[in-house]
């Protein structure tokens, strides 16, 4: 995978395809950016698994936090990384002990370690680096563009409503 | 669906303006309403929070504004932009959310008149100092750089006419001192200039000017290139610090590239208010579908009249870029190859007495203060515009008593010529 460039099939198929996301580095402050993507992933209908060492046994947005990666009960389909680039390495390498594996591992924005991404590709995990799953599901649905935000994408089909009042939209316009 | 950008004149009828989500309306409607509903009480809570995308009151952002925003954004090659009031609450939202007071900003000399005034006086009472510099020199740039410079200002094609500036060079400065370069693209428009290719930061338009086109409606808008980087930048608190407006979130953080565009918008435009209209907005979205055919046109019609000028016994001097023996020519070649634009100015053998008597003596012409309508209009920048200046500083900006200044329309070009002609015969 080139990533410095994501074909929007590439990202739409991992957003259509994952339901339960664990999500390290998750935060209880509503000002930050993990807080803010596991509410916004919640809202959407994916199963966030909050994992944070500091926060293990807490509740956060109504879900039980767990220390690690290997404590979270049942198979994880897509691993999100708030931490640095540097610290997304064995993060990663965590990820990859995992039994089932992820079908995903997914760097936020500002989080690229091409290392740690080789070692997943090599075990047929895909991996996104520094992009903001919230960012990519409101730019391939439309909702980005209320904030005037350039979507890159043009269609003559119109958005779809996601059904949960006016102001979603769902991810697989026409 | 391909990834591939599409060309200009596809993004300028297509970006941002899908159909109706709730109608399937194919033109952009009209969403002539101050509120929005929310779906729940949770769902209004993530939206005054930032934390989910949407609309709340047409102060803060509105349907029709944002295809306008988008739009804007592609044809720039930007990763966001704002709709705005007009073109100078562009600048003002601008440095707003880049200066603090005591802070200072370098702009180039040659610029609107109006520029000008909001630069010396209405920024004063924010404590932003305004530092002058030649944009035919970018050494001038550098050496007025003080450790309180907090961006660079200049016009991509500057008014009032025939100016073009070398922005690689004046960007070299910029980053070379990692300062935003902020460029007014008003003149130039996207489809004769993408100043973001040219090493500019942000990009400012009057969009009252090319990009509506037809002389109907005021608006500006602020586009974020993306390319600076203001995360963890002290220098820049309103993207660098915890905003006590949002539960301490550091909007360049949390909002990557398009941050700038996100902090104009949700700072500035928030609690400072200069809102565009959804209506301006439609209307301004209704000139752009047309920009490349009209901007050609535009350029052409300047340039046939500009070398019939030239060769005008009662005519001094015009500058054009476009002419061949113009200084600006070489520089015009290299940044605006498809044409030079449709505003150019011109000296009169007469002096300002002749100046007064030629716009009185126009018929298709307009005497009018604007630039970039459909129809043709003529100023004598001297006794209007730039009439609050002193003399030195009307000559520096290029509007000295013989200077008249045109903004060549859509017209045959040959009633254009015959207009002028006639004219200058009577004055």
């Amino acid at each position: 995978m080139n990533h410095d460039n994501y074909p929007n099939d590439y990202i739409r198929g991992i957003l259509n395809s994952v339901k339960t996301i664990a999500l390290v580095g998750a935060s209880q402050n509503p000002a930050r950016p993990s807080w803010i993507v596991t509410k916004y992933l919640l809202e959407r209908g994916y199963d966030v698994v909050p994992v944070n060492p500091g926060l293990a046994g807490g509740e956060l947005l109504g879900k039980k936090v767990y220390g690690s990666l290997s404590e979270v009960p049942g198979p994880i389909d897509m691993v999100e990384i708030f931490r640095n680039s540097e610290g997304a390495g064995p993060i990663t390498d965590e990820a990859l002990a995992l039994d089932p594996l992820p079908k995903v591992i997914w760097m936020q924005l500002s989080v690229r370690n091409d290392e740690a991404a080789a070692r997943a590709e090599t075990k047929g995990v895909q991996v996104v680096m520094d992009r903001c799953p919230k960012i990519e599901f409101g730019r391939l649905s439309g909702e980005i563009s209320w904030q005037g935000v350039n979507s890159r994408m043009l269609s003559a089909k119109k958005p779809v409503l996601s059904g949960k009042g006016f102001q979603k939209l769902g991810l697989n316009r026409p | 669906m391909t990834d591939r950008l599409p060309g200009f004149s596809t993004l300028a009828i297509h970006a941002g303006a899908a159909p109706d989500a709730a109608t399937g309306a194919r033109a952009t409607p009209i969403y002539q309403t101050t509120s929005f509903v929310f779906d729940d009480v949770d769902h209004a809570a993530s939206l005054f929070g930032l934390q989910a995308f949407g609309n709340i009151y047409s102060r803060i952002g509105n349907p029709t504004c944002a295809v306008l925003e988008e739009r804007v954004a592609a044809l720039e090659g930007g990763t966001a932009a704002l709709a705005v009031a007009s073109g100078h609450a562009a600048e003002f939202l601008t440095f707003h959310t880049l200066l603090q007071p005591g802070d200072e900003f370098i702009a180039a000399r040659k610029l609107y008149g109006g520029s000008i005034n909001q630069f010396n006086h209405a920024y004063k009472n924010f404590g932003w100092n305004v530092v002058w510099a030649d944009s035919d020199d970018p050494s001038s740039f550098e050496a007025a750089i003080t450790p309180r410079t907090k961006a660079i200002f200049v016009e991509s094609i500057a008014n009032p006419g025939g100016v073009i500036v070398d922005l690689q060079a004046i960007s070299a400065v910029a980053k070379k001192h990692r300062i935003p370069l902020i460029v007014d693209n008003t003149m130039a428009s996207p489809y004769l200039i993408r100043p973001f290719e040219h090493g500019a930061d942000i990009v400012v338009h009057s969009a009252t000017k090319f990009l509506g086109g037809h002389g109907n409606s005021v608006g500006g808008v602020i586009v974020d290139g993306g390319s600076f980087n203001f995360a963890g930048d002290d220098r820049y608190p309103m993207l660098s610090k915890p905003r006590p407006e949002y539960g301490g979130m550091v909007l360049g953080e949390t909002f990557g590239n398009f941050g700038f565009a996100i902090a104009c918008r949700v700072l500035g435009l928030r609690d400072l208010g200069p809102a565009l209209s959804p209506f301006n907005a439609f209307l301004i979205l209704n000139g752009i579908e047309t920009l490349p055919l009209r901007m050609q046109r535009h350029s052409d019609n300047a340039l046939a009249v500009a070398e019939h000028l030239a060769g005008h016994s009662k005519i001094s001097w015009v500058s054009y870029p476009g002419l061949r023996s113009d200084r600006y020519h070489n520089l015009a070649q290299q940044y605006c190859p498809k044409g030079a634009g449709a505003v150019f100015t011109f000296g009169l053998k007469g002096g300002y007495e002749a100046g007064v008597k030629l716009v009185s003596n126009l018929k298709l012409f307009s005497h009018l203060a604007n630039i970039g309508d459909t129809r043709s209009l003529v100023i004598h920048p001297a006794s209007t515009t730039h009439r609050q200046l002193t003399d030195e500083q009307k000559t520096q900006a290029g509007a000295g008593p013989e200077v008249v200044r045109l903004s060549i329309g859509l017209e045959d070009t040959q009633d254009l010529i015959d207009d002028l002609n006639q004219a200058l015969d009577a004055a």
